[in-house]
C-alpha cells in the first residue's frame, strides 16, 4: 500500500471519496438516518405508521421510564440472556472438544470433511423453517418426539411440550444451540490451524500430552477468537427472533418472549405502540453497540497498538530525560 | 493420549466416532423425518409420526396446500428477486467500497475505515422502527427496493473485501493500466473486478443465504400477499388452517429449503472454507 502512495501521488485522491460515495449515501440513507429516527420517536407519542399528528412528549423521558420500568419488558432482557446463555455454554463446550479432535496431531478424527459439512448444515437453513420444524417435531399430542417416546415405552402417553415454561426456554436453546455449534467449531478450527506448528513441535520435544497441550498450548492462542465468538454470538443472541417467535410465539406465558419479539409485538401486531417500541430498540442498540465497541477494542490493528506504545514510551523517555535535565 | 496401554486408545477412538455420529444423526434426523413426512398422509403420520419409509401421498399434500393459497412458486421468485438484488448491491458496491480504501489515499479513508468498523456488528433489527416508519412515508413498503437497497451498505462485507484485496491486488498492475489509457471507473471494472473473483463468490453466497432466509425486515415491509418471501410463507403454515394437515406442512417446510440443500450440497465445500476465513479476521 505504501508503494502504491509514492507511484500515484495525490491526484487520484478524489476517487477514493468517488467509490465510497455509494456506500456513503446508503449507509446514510438506510442505516444513520432510520437510527436517528428510531430515537426520535422514543420521545414522542408516535403510534401507528399512517398516523402523521405526533408530538415531542412535554416530559420527553416518560417512555423511556415506562419501558425500563415495564415489567414485560425487563423480563424479556432476562429471558433473552437467559436462553443464549444455555445455548452458549453447551456450544462453545461441544465447538472446542470437537475442535480438539479435529485437530489432534496424533490421532486425528477420519472423515472429518464430512462431518464439517453435516455439522454446519442447520446453519444455512432458514431459521424459520427450523423453528416450524421443531414445532412440527415436538407437537402434541402427535408428533415424531412423542412418538418415539412412547414406542420406547420412555412414556405411556403423549407428553405437551408446549405448555412448560423451562421445557419451552430449553427447547429454543437447543435449536439455537443445534444451528450455531457447527459454526463455531469451524471458526474455532481456522482458529487453530493458524497456530505455528513451531509451538506444537516445541511442545512435543519437551513430553507434553495431548491433554496438557490443548490446554497449555491451543486455548491461549485461540484466546482472542475465543472471545470473538463470545461478543458476535451475544449480539447475535441479542436480536434472536426468528426462532421464539415461530417455535411458540414468545410462549407459553411469555417463556420465550424475546426483546425482539417484545418489540415485534409492540409495534406491529394490532397494538402500534412504535414510541415504546423504538424506546426499547434504543435500549437494544446501547447494549449493542457496548458489546461491538468491546469487539472492536479486541480486534484492533496491533501493530498499530503496539507502534503507539512504543512511541508513547519514547516521549515519556524524552521527556524524563527532560526532566532531569531541568532539575 | 496420556494413557500407555494400547486397548484405550482404541476405546477412546471408538467414543470419538459414536459422539461424531451421534451429533450427525440429531443434525439429519430433523430433515429426514421432514422429507419423509412430506411425502405421508396426515392419517399415516397421526397413527406414527416417525417413519424411514416414504409414502405416496407427495401429491395429495402438494393439492391441500395449493388449496390453502400455498404458493409456493411466487414466494420463491419473490426470495429469488430480493436475494439476487441484494446479492448483487453487497458485492458490487463492497468491492467498490474496498477498492477506494485500498487504491486510493485520501484524506479521510482512515476514519471512513473506522466508521465501517464500528458498524460492523450493529444489527438492521433495532433501528426497524425507524426504518419502517421512514419507508412508509416514502411510499416504498410492499416495494422489494427497500429491502435491495440497502445492501449497498454492507460493512462486514466491505471489510472483508478489503483485507483481501490488501493480499491480492497488486497496485503496479492499475497504475500501467492507469498509464495506458484507462479511466478510475474502467480499472475497477474490468481489472480490479476481475481479479477480486473468488472472494466474491464466497461473500456472493453468504449474502444470497443470508437474505434469503431474512424474516424480521420482510415481515414488517412487506404487507401485499403476492409480495411474499419464502421465509414469511414458512410462517403462515403456523396458522390455524394447518392444524390437522400434518404432511401438508412437513412438504411446505420442504419446497422453503429446497434451493438451500441444493445450493448447500453443491458449493457446500466453499462454504466451510469461506466460513473458516470469516473466522482469521486478524
Amino acid at each position: 500500500m505504501n508503494k502504491s502512495k509514492y507511484i500515484k501521488g495525490i491526484s487520484n485522491a478524489k476517487y477514493g471519496y468517488f467509490f465510497s460515495l455509494p456506500f456513503i449515501i446508503a449507509f446514510l440513507i438506510f442505516s444513520l438516518y432510520p437510527t436517528f429516527y428510531t430515537a426520535f420517536i422514543g420521545f414522542t407519542d408516535c403510534q401507528g405508521a399512517g398516523n402523521t399528528d405526533w408530538h415531542i412528549l412535554d416530559e420527553p423521558l416518560a417512555n423511556f421510564k415506562s419501558v425500563l420500568s415495564n415489567g414485560t419488558f425487563l423480563e424479556s432482557i432476562k429471558t433473552t440472556v437467559i436462553i443464549w446463555v444455555m445455548n452458549f455454554i453447551p456450544q462453545i463446550c461441544l465447538a472446542m472438544l470437537l475442535t480438539a479432535w479435529f485437530t489432534a496431531r496424533r490421532i486425528a478424527v477420519k472423515g472429518q470433511g464430512l462431518f464439517k459439512v453435516i455439522f454446519y448444515m442447520p446453519n444455512i437453513i432458514t431459521a424459520a423453517t427450523i423453528a416450524l420444524l421443531f414445532h412440527a417435531l415436538f407437537s402434541y399430542p402427535i408428533g415424531p418426539v412423542n412418538d418415539l417416546l412412547v414406542s420406547f415405552g420412555l412414556r405411556d402417553t403423549a407428553y405437551n411440550f408446549f405448555v412448560q415454561k423451562w421445557g419451552s426456554k430449553i427447547i429454543v436453546a437447543f435449536i439455537q444451540f443445534w444451528t450455531w455449534y457447527g459454526y463455531t467449531m469451524i471458526i474455532l478450527i481456522s482458529g487453530v490451524l493458524g497456530i505455528s506448528p513451531d509451538i506444537y513441535e516445541a511442545a512435543d520435544i519437551d513430553g507434553a500430552n495431548g491433554v496438557q497441550t490443548f490446554f497449555r498450548i491451543t486455548l491461549p492462542n485461540i484466546k482472542t477468537i475465543l472471545l470473538y465468538t463470545l461478543v458476535t454470538s451475544l449480539i447475535g443472541g441479542l436480536n434472536m427472533f426468528d426462532i421464539p417467535y415461530l417455535y411458540l410465539n414468545g410462549g407459553p406465558d411469555k417463556a420465550t418472549n424475546t426483546t425482539n419479539v417484545f418489540i415485534y409485538k409492540q409495534a406491529f401486531t394490532g397494538k402500534n405502540f412504535y414510541n415504546r417500541a423504538a424506546c426499547a430498540s434504543m435500549v437494544m442498540f446501547v447494549i449493542i453497540c457496548v458489546c461491538s465497541a468491546f469487539v472492536f477494542y479486541i480486534m484492533r490493528d496491533k501493530d498499530a497498538e503496539e507502534l503507539k506504545k512504543i512511541k508513547k514510551q519514547e516521549k515519556k523517555a524524552a521527556k524524563r530525560l527532560g526532566a532531569r535535565q531541568w532539575q | 493420549m496420556a494413557v500407555k496401554s494400547k486397548a484405550l486408545p482404541i476405546i477412546y477412538k471408538i467414543f470419538q466416532y459414536i459422539v461424531c455420529i451421534f451429533l450427525a444423526l440429531m443434525c439429519l434426523m430433523p430433515f429426514v423425518i421432514m422429507v419423509v413426512n412430506a411425502t405421508r398422509s396426515s392419517s399415516q403420520i397421526e397413527s406414527h409420526a416417525v417413519s424411514f419409509i416414504p409414502s405416496h401421498y407427495l401429491m395429495n399434500n402438494l393439492e391441500v396446500l395449493n388449496d390453502k393459497a400455498f404458493n409456493a412458486l411466487t414466494g420463491f421468485f419473490n426470495s429469488l428477486i430480493i436475494s439476487v438484488g441484494v446479492t448483487f448491491c453487497t458485492i458490487y458496491f463492497s468491492t467498490m467500497t474496498a477498492f477506494a480504501l485500498v487504491a486510493y489515499d485520501w484524506k479521510l479513508r482512515k476514519p471512513f475505515f473506522t466508521l465501517i468498523m464500528c458498524i460492523l456488528m450493529i444489527p438492521a433489527t433495532v433501528t426497524s422502527i425507524g426504518f419502517y416508519k421512514f419507508m412508509y412515508s416514502i411510499g416504498m413498503t410492499n416495494n422489494f427496493l427497500s429491502l435491495i437497497l440497502p445492501a449497498i451498505a454492507a460493512p462486514s462485507t466491505v471489510f472483508f473485501m478489503r483485507q483481501y484485496m490488501m493480499s491480492s491486488l497488486p497496485m503496479e498492475i492499475l497504475q500501467s493500466a492507469r498509464i495506458d489509457g484507462a479511466g478510475e471507473f474502467r480499472i475497477f471494472n474490468q481489472i480490479a473486478l476481475p481479479m477480486m473473483k473468488p472472494a466474491m463468490a464466497t461473500q456472493a453466497i453468504f449474502a444470497f443465504v443470508s437474505s434469503w432466509n431474512n424474516l424480521f425486515l420482510p415481515m414488517i415491509l412487506l404487507t401485499d400477499k403476492e409480495k411474499y418471501t419464502m421465509p414469511m410463507m414458512v410462517a403462515q403454515l403456523n396458522g390455524d388452517i394447518y392444524k390437522t394437515e400434518y404432511g401438508a406442512v412437513y412438504l411446505g417446510l420442504l419446497l422453503t429449503v429446497l434451493p438451500l440443500f441444493v445450493i448447500y450440497f453443491l458449493l457446500s465445500k466453499y462454504i466451510i472454507a469461506g466460513v473458516a476465513l470469516g473466522g482469521v479476521k486478524e
